[in-house]
C-alpha cells in the first residue's frame, strides 16, 4: 500500500506544477459552463414541456460538472501508458515489484485529482456567488449533502475503472489513436457529458438503464441538486457499487489475459 | 567570412524546486534567475576553415550556432557572416548555410529519403541541374544510393545522418554548421562522416564548423579550436598549439610493493590503492628517468608503464583550469 | 503554390503509410462530431425550438460552422500543433530555411484525418439545405458561400493567435479553446440565443457572429438587410491582427530562444 501512495504522491506533486495550466483550466471551464447556462437557459425560455429538471438544478449540475471536469473526464488518457503498450515497453514494468493493474489505477487517479483540486475551489466559489437561477445552489437537502461526497467517490472509482477497460482494449488493437477517440468521445456523450441524462429521450434512457454510464458523473450530481429523491439515490448509489465490482473484475482480468499474450509474444 | 563582436546573449530561467511544499508555493510565486549565456563572444573564421567549438555542456555552444545560423538575436554585438546580418536578412543568409543538428531531423519521418530531399531542392529553389549534379556526388561519396526510397523512419541512426549531412549540402553551402555530428553513430559510421567531411572540405572549400563532445572528431578534422566556457571564449588556437602547452604530462602506472615515498610536488597521485597507483607528472620538471628511479628506490617495482595524456584526459584539464 | 501542393502530397503519402489508424481517426472523427448532432437532436425532440429557431435552422448554422472548422483545422493544423514545433526545436529548423515561417508552419501538418468532421458536415448540410425552409436564389448560395469562407479564415486566424500565444505561454493556452473549440460547439445555435451580451462579444471582439448570426438571419429571411451576406469578409479582416500578433511572438523567440 505504502508503494502505491508514494507513487500517488509523485504524480500527484507532478501534476501541481502547471500553474499557468490550471489558472487557464478554470478560466475555460468558467467561461465553458457559463456558455452552456444561457444556452440552456434560452431553451427553457421558449419551451413549454414538462422539463426534467429545475433550471436552477440545471445550473448547478454544469458548475459540478466544468469543477469536477477533471474527475470525469472521458477523452483524458494517459500517453505514456499507450506509449508502454504500443512501444512493449510494457515487459519493463512489469519488473517492477507492484501489481500493474493497481499501479495504472492509482496513476490515473492520482493524475485526475491533481487536476481537479486546483481548480475545483476557484469554479465553486466564482459559480455560488452567481444570483440564483444561474449559480451553484447548496445540496438539496442535509441527506442530499451527506450522500453526495460517497456517490461521489463511486462515480469517481467508476470512471477510473472504465478507463482502465480501453487501454486494455489497446493490447488488442494496432491503433490507439482511433480506439481514444472513438472511446473518448462515446463515453463522454453516455455518461451525460455533453447533455445531462435526464435529457435524453424516454427511449434513450431505457438503454442507459443497463449500462454502466450513467453511474459515473450522473449519480453523484443528479443527488447533489436533488434531482434524485433520497430513496432512488440510495438504489442509484447501489447500482455504482455493482457496476464498480464488475468493472474491477473485468479489468484486472482481462489485464492478465493481455500481459499473458504480451509474455508470449515477447513484447 | 564569418566575423563575430562582442557578442552578448542573457537568458531568464525559471528556478523550480523540489518538494510538495515547494511546489505548491511555485503555484503562487515563480522565481526567475538570468543566466548569462554568452558574453562578449568575439572571433573571425576565413573561408574553407574547418573550425571545432568545444565546451562542456550549457557553456553557450549551441547558443553561438543559434545565432550564427539566424535563429536567434543577441542582445547585443555584431555578427556579419558573407557580408550580412543573420537575424535581419534571415533568408538571404539561409540559402548560403546548411545546418545539421545531430539530435534532430530535417527528414520527414514517413517519407522516403529521396523525397524529402526533393522537397528540400524546391524549398532552396535548386536548379534542376545542380541538384542533379550534388545529389550523384553526395550519392556516392555518403554510399546512401540503396537506401535512397527508404523511409527515413526504417534507416538507422548511422544511415539517417548520413542522409542528414546529404540534405544540407543539396543547396551548395558556402558554410556547413555540424551540431554533434557523430553522437550516438557506431565507429564505421564517425568514421565515414568524419573522411566526408574532411573531403567536402578540401574539394569545395566549404567552411566548416562543429560542435561536439568526441574529441577524436576534432582531432581528425579541425584544424583550430575555439573553447568556450560559461559563455566566455577562453582559448583559440590549432590543435597542435594546445597540445604542445598541455601535453607535456603522462601518465605513470605502476605495480609495487611496500611505501610510495613522497612525491615531489609536479607529480599527483591520481589513484593509489592495494599497491596499484596512477601518477600525473609534468615532464618538463620532471624527468620520467628521474621519477623511476625515484620509484625504484623506495619501492619493489612489479611493473611500470608510462603513457601519454589523450586528449579527452586533457581537455578535462582544460576545462578544470579554467573552472568550468 | 507549386512548392505548396508538393509539401501536401508529401504529406499525404506519409499519412498513408499508417492507413488503418488513419481511418480510426477519419471514424473517430466523425463520431466526434456526430456527438454534437445528437446532443442538438436530444435536445430539439424535447423542446422543438430555441427563441424561435427551429430544428432544421439550427442544423444548417451547426453544418456551417462544423465545415468552416474542419477546413481550418484541416489546412491550419501546423498553428494549431504550434507548440509541439517549439518544443521539440523543429521551429529552429524552420527558421535555418530561406521560406517565409508562415508558409513552412503551415506545410509543417496537414491533419486529412479532419475529412471525418467535414464529412459529418457535408451530411447534415445535405439535409438541412432543403428540410431548412430556405428557398435557395443565387443571394442565399452567395450567403452560405461568404459564410463558409468567413468562418474558415476567421478560424484559420484563431489558430494562428493560439500559435501566437504560445510564444508566451504554453501552459495557459488552453483558454483559446473557448474560442477554437467552444466557437465550433456553441456556434451551432445562432448566437443571439446567448443574450445580448454575448452577441456583442462575438461581434466586436472575436467576430463569429459576422460569419454565423447576422449572414443567418438574411439566410432564413428574418432580416432583408442586403449588408449582412458581406459581413464575413469583415470577419476575415480578424486575421490580419493575429498575424501580426504571430509576428511579435516570433520576434520574442528569436530574442530569448524559448
Amino acid at each position: 500500500m505504502k508503494k502505491y501512495l508514494s507513487f500517488f504522491r509523485i504524480r500527484f506533486q507532478a501534476g501541481l506544477q502547471y500553474r499557468a495550466a490550471a489558472f487557464a483550466g478554470v478560466a475555460t471551464q468558467f467561461a465553458w459552463g457559463f456558455m452552456l447556462i444561457l444556452m440552456y437557459r434560452a431553451f427553457y425560455r421558449s419551451g413549454n414541456q414538462a422539463f426534467p429538471m429545475e433550471f436552477h438544478q440545471l445550473s448547478s449540475y454544469i458548475w459540478m460538472q466544468q469543477a469536477l471536469l477533471a474527475l470525469f473526464m472521458t477523452w483524458f488518457f494517459d500517453g505514456e501508458i499507450f506509449d508502454h503498450i504500443t512501444s512493449g515497453s510494457v515487459a519493463y514494468e512489469l519488473c517492477r515489484p507492484c501489481e500493474l493493474y493497481g499501479m495504472w489505477f492509482v496513476k490515473n487517479m492520482a493524475i485526475r485529482l491533481s487536476r481537479v483540486v486546483l481548480r475545483c475551489i476557484p469554479i465553486f466559489l466564482v459559480a455560488a456567488l452567481l444570483p440564483s437561477p444561474l449559480g451553484l445552489t447548496l445540496p438539496a437537502s442535509a441527506v442530499h449533502a451527506a450522500m453526495f461526497p460517497f456517490a461521489l467517490l463511486l462515480g469517481f472509482l467508476v470512471m477510473v475503472s472504465l478507463s482502465m477497460l480501453v487501454y486494455i482494449g489497446a493490447f488488442y488493437t494496432l491503433s490507439p489513436v482511433g480506439i481514444r477517440i472513438m472511446a473518448g468521445t462515446a463515453m463522454e456523450f453516455l455518461c451525460g457529458g455533453i447533455i445531462p441524462i435526464p435529457f435524453f429521450p424516454q427511449w434513450m434512457q431505457r438503454i442507459m438503464a443497463l449500462l454502466p454510464f450513467g453511474s459515473i458523473q450522473n449519480t453523484p450530481f443528479l443527488i447533489y441538486t436533488g434531482v434524485m429523491q433520497p430513496v432512488q439515490a440510495l438504489k442509484s448509489m447501489f447500482i455504482q457499487l455493482i457496476w464498480l465490482g464488475i468493472l474491477l473484475l473485468i479489468g484486472s482480468l482481462s489485464m492478465r489475459h493481455a500481459l499473458k499474450k504480451v509474455v508470449v509474444q515477447g513484447g | 567570412m564569418i566575423e563575430l563582436n562582442k557578442i552578448t546573449k542573457t537568458f531568464r530561467v525559471a528556478k523550480r524546486n523540489a518538494g510538495l511544499k515547494e511546489s505548491v508555493k511555485a503555484l503562487f510565486r515563480k522565481e526567475y534567475e538570468e543566466i548569462r549565456a554568452l558574453s562578449e563572444v568575439s572571433f573571425t573564421i576565413g573561408e574553407g576553415e574547418m573550425v571545432g567549438y568545444i565546451g562542456p555542456n550549457g557553456a553557450g555552444k549551441s547558443s553561438t550556432i543559434k545565432i550564427m545560423s539566424g535563429v536567434l538575436t543577441p542582445d547585443a554585438g555584431q555578427c556579419i557572416i558573407n557580408g550580412r546580418c543573420p537575424w535581419k536578412e534571415r533568408k538571404a543568409h539561409v540559402k548560403e548555410i546548411g545546418v545539421v543538428f545531430g539530435q534532430r531531423s530535417q527528414l520527414w519521418w514517413d517519407a522516403p529519403v529521396l523525397d524529402s530531399f526533393e522537397l528540400i531542392r524546391d524549398i532552396y529553389s535548386v536548379t534542376p541541374e545542380t541538384y542533379q549534379k550534388n545529389l550523384k556526388r553526395l550519392t556516392e561519396m555518403l554510399d546512401i544510393g540503396e537506401i535512397r526510397k527508404t523511409p527515413v523512419r526504417q534507416l538507422s541512426l548511422g544511415q539517417r545522418m548520413r542522409c542528414e549531412i546529404a540534405a544540407s549540402l543539396l543547396h551548395d553551402p558556402k558554410i556547413l554548421f555540424l551540431d554533434e555530428p557523430t553522437i550516438g553513430l557506431d565507429a564505421v559510421s564517425k568514421i565515414a562522416v568524419r573522411d566526408f567531411i574532411k573531403s567536402i572540405n578540401r574539394e569545395k572549400g566549404t567552411t566548416v564548423i562543429l560542435t561536439t563532445h568526441d574529441m577524436q572528431d576534432i582531432e581528425a578534422l579541425t584544424d583550430r579550436i575555439l573553447l568556450i566556457g560559461k559563455g566566455k571564449i577562453l582559448l583559440d588556437g590549432s590543435l597542435e598549439e594546445l597540445k604542445g602547452k598541455y601535453s607535456g604530462n603522462k601518465l605513470i602506472t605502476v605495480e609495487y610493493a611496500g611505501n610510495l615515498p613522497a612525491l615531489p610536488e609536479n607529480v599527483a597521485a591520481l589513484k593509489n590503492l592495494d599497491g596499484h597507483a596512477e601518477l600525473m607528472a609534468d615532464m618538463s620538471k620532471m624527468p620520467v628517468s628521474g621519477l623511476i628511479s625515484l620509484l625504484s628506490e623506495a619501492v619493489e617495482v612489479k611493473d611500470i608503464s608510462v603513457t601519454g595524456e589523450s586528449i579527452d584526459e586533457m581537455v578535462v584539464r582544460l576545462y578544470k583550469e579554467f573552472e568550468i | 503554390m507549386k512548392l505548396y501542393l508538393k509539401y501536401l502530397s508529401m504529406l499525404l503519402k506519409s499519412q498513408m503509410q499508417y492507413r488503418i489508424s488513419f481511418l480510426m481517426t477519419v471514424v473517430g472523427q466523425f463520431l466526434v462530431s456526430s456527438s454534437m448532432f445528437l446532443g442538438i437532436w436530444f435536445m430539439f425532440s424535447r423542446f422543438h425550438s430555441v427563441d424561435g429557431f427551429g430544428f432544421s435552422e439550427v442544423l444548417l448554422c451547426f453544418s456551417v460552422i462544423l465545415m468552416a472548422f474542419s477546413t481550418a483545422e484541416c489546412f491550419v493544423r501546423g498553428f494549431d500543433r504550434f507548440p509541439h514545433l517549439i518544443r521539440t526545436g523543429e521551429l529552429d529548423r524552420l527558421l535555418v530555411r530561406p521560406r517565409s515561417v508562415i508558409f513552412q508552419v503551415l506545410t509543417s501538418n496537414v491533419e486529412f484525418s479532419r475529412l471525418g468532421r467535414f464529412a459529418q458536415a457535408v451530411l447534415v448540410l445535405c439535409y438541412a439545405l432543403p428540410s431548412s425552409g430556405v428557398i435557395w436564389t443565387w443571394d442565399k448560395i452567395l450567403t452560405l458561400i461568404m459564410m463558409l469562407a468567413g468562418g474558415i479564415l476567421l478560424f484559420s486566424a484563431l489558430f494562428v493567435l493560439y500559435a501566437g500565444i504560445s510564444f508566451f505561454t504554453i501552459e495557459g493556452l488552453e483558454f483559446m479553446n473557448i474560442f477554437t473549440d467552444g466557437g465550433r460547439e456553441f456556434g451551432s445555435y445562432p448566437l443571439s440565443i446567448y443574450g445580448e451580451g454575448i452577441l456583442k462579444f462575438f461581434t466586436y471582439v472575436v467576430p463569429l457572429a459576422l460569419v454565423q448570426y447576422y449572414p443567418f438571419l438574411y439566410l432564413t429571411g428574418r432580416s432583408g438587410n442586403a449588408l449582412y451576406p458581406f459581413l464575413p469578409l469583415a470577419a476575415g479582416v480578424f486575421i490580419v491582427p493575429c498575424y501580426l500578433f504571430f509576428r511579435l511572438g516570433l520576434k520574442k523567440y528569436q530574442s530569448t530562444g524559448s
